[in-house]
């Protein structure tokens, strides 16, 4: 695709999608009502805020950076010192603490932002990797502030009770990060519809051209980059007391590697595309994980698909087909969908099963070549197993390109029939 | 003395290999604008496919055999992958790397497990190549192979004797890194694919309209790099270790190599390997800290400072973060880099 | 009357460039006027992208002066320079591609209208900016194409809204580099007429390799080549001076005396 695609949903629409946004929030822990249900939607509003404090710098700002980690994590420890402190006598309430950690990220962010946002492109991204490299390095060397090995623990049933809210129970703990949730996604989209965020759009479409039309390039990176490690700080202290333990992996670059990926994978071009890169970072790291130990590298395959053939996320997936829907062409390539869906279960199928039966014989020989598989025995050492599951995956990938092209065809089609219809008057 | 001497010469072959990781990174990033991020995931598989290798057939034909294996793999994900993303920019390309970095370590710890594997360097580079005897009475000598033992303890007790081997390992790596770089030099500027090459640096288009196959120049590029890093592989691997973490111990810094030598600068690169690579090994054995050096000039301290954390941290807990300090100052003081020609 | 510093919105005091070792632009003192129209013509190669680059701040001088309205500006950073009231447009189209035709116009005139680096107001607030934008898109005839992505505008339709980014902050000196670089004949001639209309009363410079666009456009014209002005005349003087038409083997004033308007 060479066109870039825009569909703005009237204004009536953005009231309802925030009402919705803010019923969903108060609604999703009734409907799952477990333990795990709820830490897991928990660190869900955490992390959609900080994917987002990460679009600021990479959608908005065409900002790379490696290092994201080292704002929600050290405002995450800066969080956890004081509630610590607040058993010592802090005059300060529990519920306000994530916004030490936002000017914790503030504080980081002017500090290391004056040495980062001087170059920008790739030098930017490797000042980023090496901030937080020296950061995670640090971590080892001040036990005092990190805690060493063990890291630095908290409790955050501290302080006056009031209305009968402690933070005790997770439930109460979910509602305080939803309403900061709410709060952080609604600053972070007003910001993207002032001058500033404006201009941070600008400085990524033509760095050169803003500072031909008066604007220091320099520093409205600078001064986004602030703004994101202020939202930054705040995920990483609401993350502090929602885990009640903070340790040095938090500032780490697998961390920063991570925010990166599924912000990328949500969808970095378009507003709620972080939220989803969100919702499914913490879907991977507390479920996908649990199912197979390959999920890495699942993961790692998934990414490079996308960037390959998706660059604009799910987010951008979404969008393209929310626009053929609005011209009532969905209907005709749904099709292509789902052979498309199917064969890439197909072929998802075959290379699971190969992977599975690799890790299997490496890490579990001792209970012999058998395992199961999604409820189907296979035999690692028999060699029908390998061709089995080698001769599905072609199979699935020779129809998959075959019917890519198709679908392909179908959707340049479309895209002609509805330039005719709209006669280029259409936000294309 | 001796210690001066041994640790340079370790610094020294460590930068090396740090300049064999960088100069196959500064290639692919003048040539293409890409940052590969895999590049420490390739040193990473060269070491494993070379001690595999070298299960079969030993040490020496696995250090030409691994890095060609390495060498075709990075070629063929130019061409598959990285081609297909180019037309995005330079922000795509970089990221793809950054997931084939993931998919490829990945990949190694499921073929070959999570342990660290025993890759031993061949017989003949067992042991020192040379070792440096200082003998309190008669000053230092210089004996190849091992010193016996007898040399080392000496008979009367009031003389102090240290031996200093300098592992044939290290020098192996030295050796292969100058050999290395020397033919990488001598092909780009005397064999007429060098040329091409050189020009494609800069003007690749121009290069193109004049009937060279610039995409099959990268690939060769992309592929000789890679190759670089598999040979780096198999010397580090079995020098140091063989391990899922190998490639994150190197990965970040010949990053910082290459932008503190300026991206882009050949030389740069070289000399960023050298001063990070020598700095490094001298600070991890540094013994120092503050406290013991206010100790050994005689000051005398109070019971608060002696035991305050940041003044008791020695040069060898400090060593990690060296590299990534270098890396701000740099950045600081002269953004460019060292020898950086175009502002990154 | 003396003519005083002050007198001149732009001049340019024995301006000279170096890369390396190779002297670009080869001392050039230039004075114009406020209001005049100067065009900027010369072989290529002679450095006349090169001089807009040193006046607008792209690079340094190695020596000399740029002085607006009697202020020296050599040497200051575009942002600078733009704020102290010199604005220019490119050769090479550069607009904001992903953003759409009234977002680019606005994102030009932002901080002349004072809202800096704010973050604290809404774009859809601010009356005037949004009004300004609006009269600029009807300037330079874009207003069917409000919200259309500037990356999928038609190259001449870029070239327009790269123009209204120049003039959109108000800056009293407009440089323009080939604004009708890639143009067929006719597209240049309806451009020139938009340029005409949108810079009045505004001090213009414009490089122009079209000799009918410059002669019909400009009050004078100076000559560039190897880096020095040659010649700094009204029209039929610069038409008529030998070296100038040696500087262009004859062949193309000769076809502007005929062609042009």
């Amino acid at each position: 695709m060479n066109t870039h695609y825009e569909y703005k949903p009237a204004n009536v629409g953005r009231w309802l999608i925030w009402t919705l946004f803010a019923l969903v929030l108060a609604g999703v822990p009734h409907i799952f009502t477990s333990g795990l249900g709820t830490t897991v939607l928990t660190q869900m509003g955490i992390a959609i805020i900080a994917c987002l404090s990460y679009n600021i710098l990479l959608g908005q700002g065409g900002m790379l950076s490696f290092g994201h980690a080292v704002y929600t994590g050290l405002g995450a420890f800066l969080t956890m010192h004081a509630l610590n402190r607040i058993g010592d006598g802090l005059p300060l309430p529990v519920s306000l603490l994530p916004l030490v950690g936002g000017l914790a990220g503030i504080g980081f962010a002017v500090l290391f932002g004056y040495v980062s946002t001087r170059k920008s492109g790739t030098t930017f991204a490797m000042i980023t990797l090496g901030l937080g490299e020296l950061v995670f390095a640090l971590s080892l060397m001040i036990p005092e502030f990190f805690g060493g090995e063990g890291g630095v623990s908290g409790n955050r049933v501290v302080g006056p009770v009031r209305a009968g809210i402690s933070f005790g129970p997770p439930l109460q703990v979910y509602y305080l990060i939803a309403i900061y949730t709410f709060l952080s996604v609604a600053a972070m989209f007003a910001f993207t519809r002032t001058p500033l965020g404006r201009m941070l759009n600008a400085v990524r479409d033509n760095p050169e051209r803003v500072e031909f039309v008066g604007y220091n390039t320099r520093m409205v990176r600078y001064i986004a980059f602030i703004l994101a490690g202020f939202f930054a700080g705040i995920a990483g202290g609401l993350g502090a007391l929602n885990f009640e333990i903070v340790t040095a992996e938090v500032v780490g670059t697998a961390r920063s590697g991570a925010y990166l990926l599924f912000t990328f994978l949500g969808g970095a071009t378009f507003f709620f595309g972080p939220i989803i890169g969100g919702i499914l970072m913490v879907l991977a790291f507390v479920l996908l994980s649990e199912f197979t130990k390959a999920w890495l590298l699942y993961l790692g395959l998934i990414f490079i698909f996308m960037v390959m053939y998706a660059p604009g996320g799910i987010a951008s997936l979404i969008m393209m087909n929310l626009r053929l829907a609005k011209y009532g062409r969905l209907r005709q390539i749904w099709v292509s969908y789902l052979g498309l869906g199917v064969c890439a279960l197909v072929i998802l199928t075959g290379a699971a099963v190969l992977i599975e039966m690799v890790y299997h014989l490496q890490l579990g020989s001792a209970v012999g070549p058998q395992l199961l598989f999604l409820g189907i025995p296979f035999n690692a050492g028999d060699m029908n197993s390998w061709f089995g599951s080698v001769f599905v995956m072609l199979t699935g990938l020779g129809l998959f390109e075959l019917l890519r092209r198709q679908y392909l065809r179908e959707w340049s089609d479309i895209q002609e029939r509805i330039e005719e219809d709209t006669k280029g008057q259409d936000l294309l | 003395m001796e210690f001066f001497i041994i640790s340079m010469l370790n610094g020294l072959s460590y930068g090396l290999l740090l300049f064999m990781l960088s100069s196959g990174l500064t290639l692919i990033f003048s040539m293409m604008g890409v940052l590969n991020f895999a590049h420490a995931s390739f040193y990473m598989l060269g070491a494993y496919i070379g001690y595999s290798i070298s299960r079969f057939t030993g040490f020496w034909p696995a250090l030409i055999l691994a890095p060609l294996v390495v060498g075709v793999l990075g070629a063929l994900f130019e061409r598959v992958f990285l081609r297909r993303v180019h037309k995005f920019g330079h922000v795509p390309e970089l990221l793809i790397t950054f997931g084939m970095s993931y998919v490829i370590i990945e990949l190694v710890q499921l073929v070959w497990g999570r342990i660290t594997l025993e890759f031993k360097p061949p017989e003949s580079l067992q042991g020192p190549v040379f070792t440096l005897v200082n003998d309190g009475v008669k000053g230092i000598s210089l004996l190849w192979g091992a010193a016996p033992a007898d040399v080392c303890s000496a008979a009367d007790a009031a003389v102090r004797v240290v031996c200093s081997p300098f592992p044939a390992t290290r020098g192996f790596m030295m050796l292969v890194a100058l050999v290395m770089l020397g033919a990488v030099w001598l092909m780009l500027t005397r064999t007429r694919i060098g040329l091409v090459i050189q020009a494609s640096l800069t003007h690749p288009e121009a290069v193109q309209s004049l009937g060279h196959n610039v995409p099959r120049v990268f690939m060769l590029v992309f592929g000789a790099g890679s190759a670089l890093a598999g040979l780096a592989g198999v010397i580090g691997g079995s020098t140091f270790l063989t391990e899922p973490a190998m490639a994150a111990a190197v990965g970040s810094v010949i990053f910082v190599v290459v932008v503190v030598g300026g991206l882009g600068s050949l030389s740069g690169a070289f000399l960023a390997s050298i001063l990070i690579g020598v700095l490094q090994t001298f600070a991890v054995a540094m013994d120092h800290s503050l406290v013991s050096l206010a100790q050994q000039w005689g000051l005398s301290l109070g019971p608060a400072s002696l035991d305050n954390s940041y003044l008791k941290l020695t040069l060898a807990q400090v060593a990690p973060i060296l590299p990534y300090l270098f890396l701000v100052l740099i950045l600081i003081f002269r953004p460019r880099g060292l020898l950086g020609k175009r502002e990154g | 009357m003396s003519q005083t510093a002050a007198n001149f919105s732009l001049e340019l005091k024995d301006l000279r460039k170096s890369f390396g070792k190779t002297e670009i632009i080869r001392g050039v003192s230039l004075a114009v006027r406020p209001g005049e129209r100067i065009g900027i013509i010369g072989p290529n190669g002679a450095g006349k992208s090169t001089l807009f680059n040193l006046i607008s701040g792209r690079f340094a001088p190695s020596s000399g002066q740029v002085l607006l309205n009697g202020q020296r500006i050599d040497g200051q950073q575009p942002y600078e320079i733009n704020r102290a009231g010199l604005s220019r447009s490119f050769q090479i189209t550069h607009v904001f591609p992903k953003l759409s035709v009234f977002e680019n116009l606005r994102c030009g005139l932002l901080w002349s209208m004072g809202y800096k680096y704010s973050f604290w107001k809404f774009l859809v607030d601010l009356k005037d900016a949004n009004e300004r934008t609006l009269e600029l898109m009807s300037m330079i005839k874009l207003d069917k194409k409000r919200d259309m992505l500037a990356a999928n505008l038609t190259y001449s339709e870029q070239r327009a809204l790269e123009i209204g980014i120049t003039i959109a902050g108000g800056a009293p000196v407009i440089l323009l580099d080939e604004p009708t670089a890639g143009m067929s004949r006719s597209e240049s001639r309806d451009f020139v007429r938009l340029i005409k209309e949108v810079t009045v009363g505004k001090t213009l410079l414009t490089v122009e390799h079209d000799m009918g666009v410059v002669f019909g456009l400009a009050d004078k014209i100076a000559v560039v080549v190897y880096g020095e002005v040659i010649d700094f005349d009204l029209p039929e003087n610069v038409r008529a001076n030998p070296r100038v038409q040696e500087a262009y083997l004859g062949s193309t004033v000769a076809d502007a005396q005929s062609g042009g308007h």
